[in-house]
């Protein structure tokens, strides 16, 4: 069994001090597939997303997050970032002042050795790549990180930040969210560009629509902490034609003691 | 009275200074030799100031000054508003030293005693220096050792000298506009300046000359108590252009120390003038500076000032808009770090019609630092059309530092159009993450928010020296992440 993969396990978790949110969710999304994380609000979803990149607000009671089988539970968040894994955040934060290119040249160079720093060409090139893929304009890099940027900009920007970094797993937290068909089309058609065999990802969505653009290798469903049911790129039309409550039923019935 | 004058004066061996304070009878020469040292005995009384007024080989309308300022200061006293500055006893304080050095103008690199560059390459100057050295002035200890003028400027009839020689060679300009921007009777550590003052740039940009390299004169402060009372006097002709830049870094001592400074500056008609100033004075010093400008018809003046390190900081850059159409600007930058109490901001007086000013102030507090933005925009009576906008932003970096506004704002002209904005901000533990999720360190993503929030005024600065200030930001930041 290949060790590359993202591997939770049991992870169990809360906010500081509260109710416990995540009631041992188990999931792998092996290196080169994208899986769908779906379920309701307040199902756990982000709260998954953010524990897996370290927010520091929650506190993780037990279990385990493993990149290629090495745990990365002690590590801070950066640290998790320099082993390979990102999250494009539901609700990206505006850092006044720093562009995006200056930005996205430290979090490289925060990569690699200290004598070992990107070139500026190598580094605009590669930018400028992204941002094509993106359909962006080119003065967007000198633009200050989401300061006064629209909901959808934001959400191009996280999806730019990746295909710069070229994470080894990306979580992407409703990336979809607030998105008119254009802009997810561009955004899928980012995702898409970095897929690829040495790429994994877990994509956080409420609906189906996104699935359209991103096809998944494998659907996941949340509910109350855990994930409830795993199935093909299938099980999500069904779930957006039958509803989440079809789901839980045929979870309680098939529960159900014989 | 000579005697006197000189009793501790012609010494030449470097440990030199390990005798000043003994009682000891010295014969003397009044040949000076090249290669001497002199420091005045501790305290502020009229005996110092002839001693510094004879050392310099001052006019004596210079001597005369100096002593009526004593008595204004002492008239006078100390503010009783503003930080704490209780700790500053002039009793300790050698408020002159000259340097063993030779005096006067070095006129390359290789003059510069190895010494003082080695304190430049620690501070980490040089690269940025060598590029631009043929423009400038440096002030070690008290004087001026190293200045060079760039032959064009020469040519051009600019003069950037230490403002010493600018009195010795200038002296009917010098005369003319001397102490008339702040006059010893301005305010208390203006009075001391004036009484004991040294060193500093003097510069005379003809009317209609374009100086496009900046002037720039760093200046060390690296001996134990010594008061820095340079003096910068900017005569800036109408339809001249002209960015001074001062920068000066201090390393650390054991006792408290005291600059205060007073820069005067005479934009005139149409001209455009910038100063810029990043200081890091060591975390003992007071800093107590005056700097006014007086602009005149449609002239346009700006002050950058950075301020960094020092115990206490009070500093206001002004700008005075005597003429119809002047333009003033101020952008300034704090930060308050452990102990520290930066007291700094504006004051822009709208003394003409269609006058405009923007102020443009960001602070930043960490643990038991504590800054302040201090500030005046005054319109007067008939400054018709004026208009002024200030806006003073603070960034808070933990719990315990602390930030006060004070802005006044004393309005006597109908038509002015004044606008004023505050905010304070703490460090927000969600951009954190968030940079911290794209691979930076704690400490990187703090210092990078930090570099963020002083960006609308690092932006104005030098390539070199936004670059400096990173570096300094980075420094002060160390040991923040909890």
């Amino acid at each position: 069994m290949s060790e590359n993969r993202l591997e939770i396990r049991n992870l169990h978790a809360r906010i500081e001090g509260g109710a416990e949110i995540l009631k041992g969710v188990d999931l792998v999304v092996p290196a080169g597939e994208v899986h769908a994380l779906m379920g309701q609000n307040g199902s756990g979803k982000s709260t998954l997303a953010k524990v897996m990149a370290g927010d520091p607000s929650y506190e993780i009671t037990e279990g385990d997050i493993l990149i290629d089988g090495q745990s990365i539970l002690e590590m801070e968040p950066d640290e998790r970032a320099r082993e390979g894994l990102y999250l494009a955040f539901q609700y990206p934060v505006e850092v006044p002042g720093v562009s995006i290119a200056n930005f996205l040249r430290l979090a490289l160079n925060a990569r690699r050795e200290e004598d070992d720093e990107i070139g500026v060409m190598e580094f605009y090139e590669k930018l400028q790549r992204a941002v094509k893929e993106l359909n962006w304009d080119d003065s967007i890099i000198e633009r200050n990180l989401h300061e006064g940027f629209s909901g959808g900009e934001k959400k191009r920007s996280e999806i730019l930040q990746l295909l710069v970094l070229e994470p080894k797993y990306a979580i992407l937290d409703e990336t979809d969210s607030g998105l008119d068909v254009d802009a997810l089309k561009v955004v899928s058609q980012g995702v898409n560009a970095a897929r690829g065999e040495n790429f994994g990802a877990l994509v956080i969505t409420h609906y189906q629509r996104l699935l359209n653009y991103i096809v998944p290798d494998k659907v996941h469903v949340m509910s109350e902490g855990r994930i409830i049911k795993t199935g093909e790129k299938e099980l999500a039309m069904e779930l957006d034609g039958k509803g989440y409550d079809w789901i839980k039923g045929e979870i309680a019935s098939s529960a159900a003691p014989a | 009275m000579k005697e006197d004058l000189v009793a501790d004066a012609p010494m030449q061996h470097p440990d030199a200074d390990k005798l000043v304070g003994m009682e000891h009878e010295k014969q003397y020469d009044f040949q000076l030799p090249e290669n001497y040292f002199y420091r005045s005995e501790k305290g502020l009384d009229a005996r110092v100031i002839e001693k510094i007024s004879y050392f310099k080989g001052e006019p004596q309308w210079m001597l005369d000054f100096r002593l009526k300022a004593l008595e204004i200061a002492e008239k006078k006293g100390p503010p009783k508003w503003g930080p704490d500055l209780s700790g500053l006893n002039f009793e300790d304080i050698y408020f002159y030293i000259r340097p063993q050095e030779k005096q006067g103008t070095s006129k390359s690199w290789d003059d510069i005693p190895e010494e003082v560059r080695e304190t430049y390459r620690r501070l980490g100057i040089p690269e940025a220096e060598q590029k631009v050295l043929a423009g400038v002035g440096a002030q070690y200890e008290s004087e001026m050792v190293y200045h060079n003028l760039k032959e064009e400027w020469e040519k051009q009839g600019v003069i950037f000298l230490d403002t010493d020689t600018g009195l010795k060679e200038h002296p009917e300009i010098f005369k003319e506009y001397f102490a008339t921007v702040v006059p010893p009777e301005d305010n208390y550590y203006a009075a001391v300046n004036s009484a004991v003052w040294s060193g500093g740039s003097f510069v005379y940009v003809p009317a209609g000359v374009d100086v496009d390299v900046p002037l720039q004169a760093y200046f060390l402060l690296n001996a134990q108590q010594i008061g820095q009372f340079e003096r910068t006097l900017i005569i800036v002709e109408p339809g001249a252009k002209a960015h001074y830049i001062e920068g000066c870094t201090a390393p650390t001592y054991d006792s408290d120390s005291f600059h205060s400074g007073v820069i005067e500056i005479i934009a005139k008609e149409n001209s455009n003038v910038r100063y810029s100033t990043i200081q890091n004075w060591s975390h003992n010093v007071y800093n107590l500076v005056t700097q006014r400008a007086m602009v005149y018809d449609n002239a346009s003046m700006g002050w950058l000032d950075g301020n960094l390190g020092s115990k206490v900081t009070m500093k206001y850059p002004s700008c005075y808009l005597v003429g119809n159409g002047a333009h003033g600007e101020v952008l300034s930058i704090a930060f308050a770090g452990d102990g520290q109490h930066q007291d700094a901001g504006a004051k822009v007086i709208h003394a003409a019609p269609n006058t405009t000013s923007s102020v443009v102030s960001k602070s930043i507090s960490k643990g038991s630092g504590t800054s302040s933005y201090r500030g005046l925009v005054q319109i007067h009576e008939g400054a018709t059309n004026a208009k002024s906008n200030v806006e003073c932003d603070a960034l808070l970096l933990d719990e315990t530092s602390k930030t006060n506004t004070y802005p006044y704002i004393e309005i006597n002209e109908k038509t002015a159009h004044v606008g004023h904005e505050a905010t304070v901000s703490k460090l927000n533990e969600e951009q954190i993450f968030y940079l911290q999720s794209r691979g930076l360190a704690e400490d990187e993503a703090m210092a990078l928010i930090v570099r963020g929030f002083l960006e609308p005024v690092a932006k104005e600065l030098p390539l070199e020296y936004a670059v400096e200030l990173n570096r300094l930001i980075e420094l002060e930041m160390e040991g923040s992440v909890g």
